[in-house]
């Protein structure tokens, strides 16, 4: 219950890279194409040589990722592959790591969770979040605004009218996907910059998906980033740019869309669905 | 049935402070994670400050109840400060054990100084006596300390429902990790929740003052009590602390008049039976695993 509520960075490895006994090569164990680098301009979210532990238990080895504003990137695994571990690195959530991640060409090595949050990086965590004791309303205005180009809540409503009916109810007794348009709302009220979002259309119904992928294209258009954390990879490949396979805690491909399609065949079968 | 709204009404009174004390523990073990074993220490304090404010500044009640609580948040913010925050990284036993010995140290020096005996507080003029309802006579005091702690209970529920700073508890009690992660410093938050978590505790202490024995001991039975309270409440619910708090002080209070060999045990059969029927308390959500 009482997991990383410290505002210590106890228990934190080094954060420095200083630590490596050899110079990894950038996408490391992966003999993948380096993806045809498309005028990306300038990488919002840089991830390099991040590695992660729980304890003695090495769980991210050597991750390199970035995202451009306006780019839809996933992370495709199997389970346990790590995505999540990614994730609440960014967020500095997860704090016993190495390796550097910079957002917008500042290192976050230093800041804390909610410092990352207010510099524009929005979360919407697997299970969603939604606050039991908050109102639907009160969990979107629950964070700061952080950002001019926030959603005020008006617009909010209109983009999402099931939220407006229900401002007045409990968080979470709104249904699943209900809760998954909170959970993305939110952020977007907030201003965030760039979005994690862990596994959004997760046990969904298809029109629902459907309409995730709907407000993904939106949030782009809006020159927001998102990191999307996938397995549905009919879905992924709907919605994203580029691809990172992560499979025990390595990238081990980095695909762009078009490629992603090509062999969406090999890579249902690599994830055992 | 006269004797029984006289119970009625004892119950609620005592039922207001364990709800005030109980509210307090609610909130610092939602944004903290801490189990303040002190809590009936400082509830203590509460009084025994009421008591000497009276004895030897000549400062009475009315200005004791704000005076004392604004003392005992002072209290709670050193407390935090100088001891509690530096266990927060820890496993949560260690501001147990660490909020346990403090009460030790708080009882005994009470106990060095003004003895076992019990200091004297009187019932401020003008709630001496009994007021008549119809043919019931009820005490004045009672009434008043049952409406006042209730008031204060719904001013801190307003508090904690109409504004932001009562959203933000919510969130962090909740979900303290996930609230950072949406640019809250929950931090910021933790001193003055601590400090305003004692703070009730000490309110509580005053409120008893004139109707209990005021010694050193006085908290150590109480803290127990609490202890039950928020179990039945469900951990981590600020409403599951009012509404047990006054249900305990109700049952207690029949259980003296009706029951007095088995009035030490009543409530714990209670707890036991909600722990049985719901295990997360009245209150409390379910563990999602
Ligand atoms: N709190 C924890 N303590 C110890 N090990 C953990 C913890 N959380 C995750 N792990 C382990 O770390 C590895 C990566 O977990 P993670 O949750 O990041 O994977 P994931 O790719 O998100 O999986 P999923 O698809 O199931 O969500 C797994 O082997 C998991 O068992
Ligand atoms: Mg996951």
């Amino acid at each position: 219950m009482s997991d990383d509520r410290s505002r210590t960075t106890t228990g934190t490895r080094t954060t420095e890279q200083t630590g490596h006994d050899a110079p990894a090569p950038e996408a490391a164990g992966a003999g993948s194409p380096a993806v045809a680098e498309p005028d990306r301009g300038a990488r919002m979210l840089e991830v390099s040589g991040l590695s992660a532990w729980y304890g003695e238990a090495r769980v991210l080895t050597e991750v390199g990722i970035d995202v451009a504003p306006g780019e839809v990137v996933t992370l495709v695994g199997r389970n346990g592959a790590g995505k999540t571990t990614l994730l609440r690195s960014v967020m500095g959530l997860h704090r016993q790591t190495e390796g550097t991640i910079t957002f917008d060409g500042t290192d976050l090595a230093k800041r804390s969770a909610d410092a990352r949050a207010r510099a524009g990086i929005g979360w919407v965590p697997d299970d969603r979040g939604i606050y039991a004791s908050l109102t639907v309303a009160e969990n979107l205005l629950l964070p700061p605004v952080v950002h001019p180009d926030a959603w005020p809540l008006e617009r909010v409503y209109e983009f999402f009218p099931v939220l407006r009916e229900r401002r007045d109810f409990p968080g979470t007794r709104l249904s699943g996907g209900e809760q998954q348009m909170l959970a993305m709302a939110r952020v977007l009220r907030m201003g965030s910059r760039l979005l994690l979002l862990d596994e959004p259309s997760e046990g969904l119904a298809p029109v629902i998906v459907q309409r995730i992928g709907e407000i993904i294209r939106e949030i782009k258009g809006q020159g927001v980033g998102v990191l999307l954390v996938e397995q549905n990879v009919k879905f992924a490949a709907t919605v994203a740019d580029r691809h990172y396979l992560l499979a025990q805690g390595r990238v081990v491909e980095h695909l762009g869309n078009d490629d992603f399609r090509a062999r969406e065949g090999e890579l249902l079968t690599y994830l055992g669905m | 049935m006269s004797e029984f709204i006289q119970y009625t009404l004892q119950g609620l009174a005592a039922g207001g402070f364990y709800a005030l004390s109980a509210l307090g523990l609610a909130v610092i073990f939602g944004v903290l994670g801490v189990v303040n074993f002190s809590h009936g220490a400082c509830y203590m304090l509460g009084a025994v400050i009421a008591a000497v404010l009276l004895a030897e500044l000549q400062v009475g009640f009315w200005v004791a109840l704000l005076v004392v609580p604004i003392l005992m948040f002072g209290f709670g913010v050193l407390m935090e400060r100088l001891l509690v925050r530096w266990l927060l990284a820890l496993d949560p036993l260690y501001n147990f054990l660490l909020t346990f010995g403090l009460t030790l140290i708080l009882v005994e020096a009470v106990k060095q100084r003004y003895g076992v005996s019990g200091l004297p507080y009187e019932v401020p003029a003008g709630l001496g006596g009994q007021v008549s309802v119809g043919s019931v006579n009820l005490s004045a005091y009672a009434i008043f300390a049952c409406v006042f702690s209730v008031a204060v209970c719904l001013a801190v529920g307003l508090l904690l429902t109409r504004t932001r700073i009562g959203m933000i508890v919510r969130a962090s009690t909740e979900a303290p990790e996930r609230t950072r992660a949406l640019g809250i410093n929950v931090g910021r938050w933790v001193t003055p929740v601590f400090g305003f978590g004692i703070a009730l505790a000490g309110l509580a202490g005053v409120l008893a003052a004139p109707t209990r024995a005021i010694t050193a001991e006085m908290g150590s039975n109480f803290i127990i009590i609490l202890f039950a309270v928020v179990v039945i409440g469900g951990l981590g619910s600020i409403l599951g602390a009012v509404v047990a708090g006054l249900l305990v002080g109700l049952v207690e209070a029949y259980g003296i008049a009706y029951a007095p060999t088995y009035a030490q045990i009543v409530i714990f059969v209670l707890m036991a039976l909600v722990v049985l029927v719901r295990p997360s308390g009245l209150f409390g959500r379910e563990e999602v695993a």
